[in-house]
């Protein structure tokens, strides 16, 4: 009895329900408490004006004004002019990169004879072609979407050759001495073994895409978040210029955490995945 | 025999650059669109403004702020992470607030810089830093985090700890990841030096080019959009030689490949 009770103490807590039940509240309510932290710790530097409140404004007055901006349609259509840029410019760039990158990745030959050209090609910029870009297309939102596709076809195009070249060789061979004919070898070999490349490939330029989309805002002034940011500095209105900019990276990170909820999701079946983190 | 067949393959890869740029060449030779100017003329622009007449005055400054901002990042998220990452509590309570801040587009804060700071170099520099620390400082606290629990129990058992815990252990199991999220700030780092320029400068590589746009000088803009495509694999190129070696002489075993 006295035995049992030793062993009970040296059970660590957390493995008790109860002390797990405590921790996932405090998983959830500590995030949040940073946040509420945060805010505070911002409320007052401004009040208090240690931080210039003229440039600056208090999170009280920043909120509220946001609260404004959602009943106003310029503040819709910027909205809708980004986030339609992004997934467009997401769209051609993944039908453009990941066919290719398969393509390449799957010849030996095709591989070596592209790889200094996607190596040279790779690292540019693109946002170094926003002069030419503006010169040729205009200040429209083909201009952002030629900016966009530019930089995201080598992210999806990279990770699906490298999705390509992972293919499992018993999978490929197996099938291959079934006689499964060239759909059903794609459709059951290589998507499988390619797809967490190509989920890479979709979280890189999903990020670089929003970026590029509201660069082209502030740099060529196409309709979007970053034009509503510059209209807004250049007013000197810093209310919504914060609002705009806490718009913007709200945004961002519903695309970043649903890009990864759905790779979460997807990719439930592969170890690597499953280990409770 | 090895080594002959990775040559020959460098080779064909060169070929088909080669061939890529000469098609470019030849047919853009008598290019009379004033949008494509012939190959041969923007390497003349190029040669007349970056060997060496701009260097100084357009390049270096560019190229200044970009090793500056981008080194104080790399520091700033690869420190934080570090001591971020071992603390499972902290880390939980910051990850959303990390995500945010890696989630927003960092040029959506340079329309902010320039009225509030103005367009000198220091905030330019300020604002490249601030965008390289969070590539870094996610990939950081990630690898901490994750760690092999041998390393920290043998660490433990030997009492190793503090400070030579974290240059002995930490750091070198955390270093391909650092360097990984290194590599995507780079990236990063070259936008915000350009679009900084591009928006508010008065000299700068950016500021060249949007100039040279706008004053329909499009021989003169080739050449600037041709070196920053130029500083762009170059810098990839130098980063991907230092990571091998860090990796090598300072990594965990085993790593040196990636």
């Amino acid at each position: 009895m006295a035995a049992d009770a030793t062993a009970e103490a040296r059970l660590p807590a957390v493995t008790r329900p109860a002390g797990r039940r405590a921790a996932a509240v405090r998983h959830r309510t500590e995030p949040l408490l940073v946040v509420l932290g945060l805010a505070v710790l911002w409320e007052i530097l401004t009040r208090t004006d240690v931080l210039p409140s003229r440039y600056i404004p208090p999170v009280t007055v920043i909120v509220p004004e946001l609260a404004d901006l959602l009943t106003t349609g310029t503040f819709w259509s910027s909205f809708g002019a980004t986030v339609y840029s992004w997934a467009l410019g997401f769209v051609i760039a993944t039908a453009i990169g990941v066919p290719l990158g398969l393509l390449i990745g799957s010849s030996r030959l095709l591989h070596r004879a592209t790889s200094v050209v996607i190596e040279f090609l790779r690292p540019i910029p693109s946002v170094a072609l926003i002069p030419l870009v503006v010169l040729v297309l205009g200040a429209g939102y083909q201009a952002t979407l030629m900016l966009v596709v530019f930089a995201c076809v080598w992210p999806q195009l990279v990770q699906a050759s490298y999705g390509a070249q992972a293919v499992d060789r018993v999978g490929w061979e197996t099938a291959v001495s079934f006689r499964l004919s060239a759909w059903q070898r794609f459709r059951r070999i290589t998507v499988p073994s390619a797809s967490p490349y190509l989920l890479t490939g979709c979280r890189i330029a999903s990020s670089i895409d929003l970026i590029i989309v509201v660069t082209a805002g502030i740099v060529i002034r196409t309709p979007g978040l970053g034009n509503e940011i510059t209209l807004a500095a250049n007013a000197g209105s810093f209310d919504s210029m914060y609002a705009y900019i806490l718009v913007t990276g709200i945004v961002g990170y519903a695309f970043t955490t649903g890009i990864a909820a759905v790779e979460k999701r997807l990719m439930s079946w592969r170890p690597e995945f499953r280990k409770a983190h | 025999m090895r080594r002959l067949t990775s040559v020959a393959h460098r080779l064909l890869g060169l070929l088909v650059f080669a061939v890529l740029v000469a098609a470019w060449w030849l047919g853009s030779q008598n290019s009379l669109n004033p949008f494509y100017p012939p190959l041969e003329v923007i390497t003349q622009h190029f040669r007349d403004n970056w060997l060496f007449e701009r260097v100084p005055g357009d390049l270096v400054p560019s190229m200044w702020r970009l090793a500056v901002g981008y080194l104080i990042g790399v520091a700033a998220g690869a420190g934080l992470g570090m001591l971020i990452g071992v603390r499972p509590r902290l880390r939980r309570a910051v990850t959303p607030v990390i995500d945010f801040m890696r989630s927003l587009p960092p040029t959506a804060l340079i329309p902010t810089a320039i009225v509030v700071i103005g367009i000198g170099s220091s905030g330019k520099v300020g604002l490249i830093a601030l965008a390289c620390v969070w590539p870094v400082l996610l990939n950081t606290v990630t690898a901490v985090a994750n760690l092999d629990v041998i390393w920290s129990q043998t660490a433990k058992a030997y009492r190793i700890s503090g400070w030579r815990y974290l240059r002995r252990v930490q750091l070198p199991g955390a270093l391909p990841q650092i360097l990984a999220g290194a590599r995507a700030a780079l990236a990063v780092a070259l936008i915000m030096v350009v679009v900084t320029e591009m928006v508010g400068s008065t000299e700068g590589i950016g500021h060249f080019v949007i100039q040279a746009q706008r004053t329909f000088a499009l021989a003169d803009m080739w050449s600037g959009v041709l070196l920053i495509g130029l500083i762009g694999f170059a810098i990839n190129a130098l980063f991907v030689a230092v990571q091998r070696g860090l990796l090598r002489s300072h990594g965990p075993r085993g790593t040196t490949r990636s």
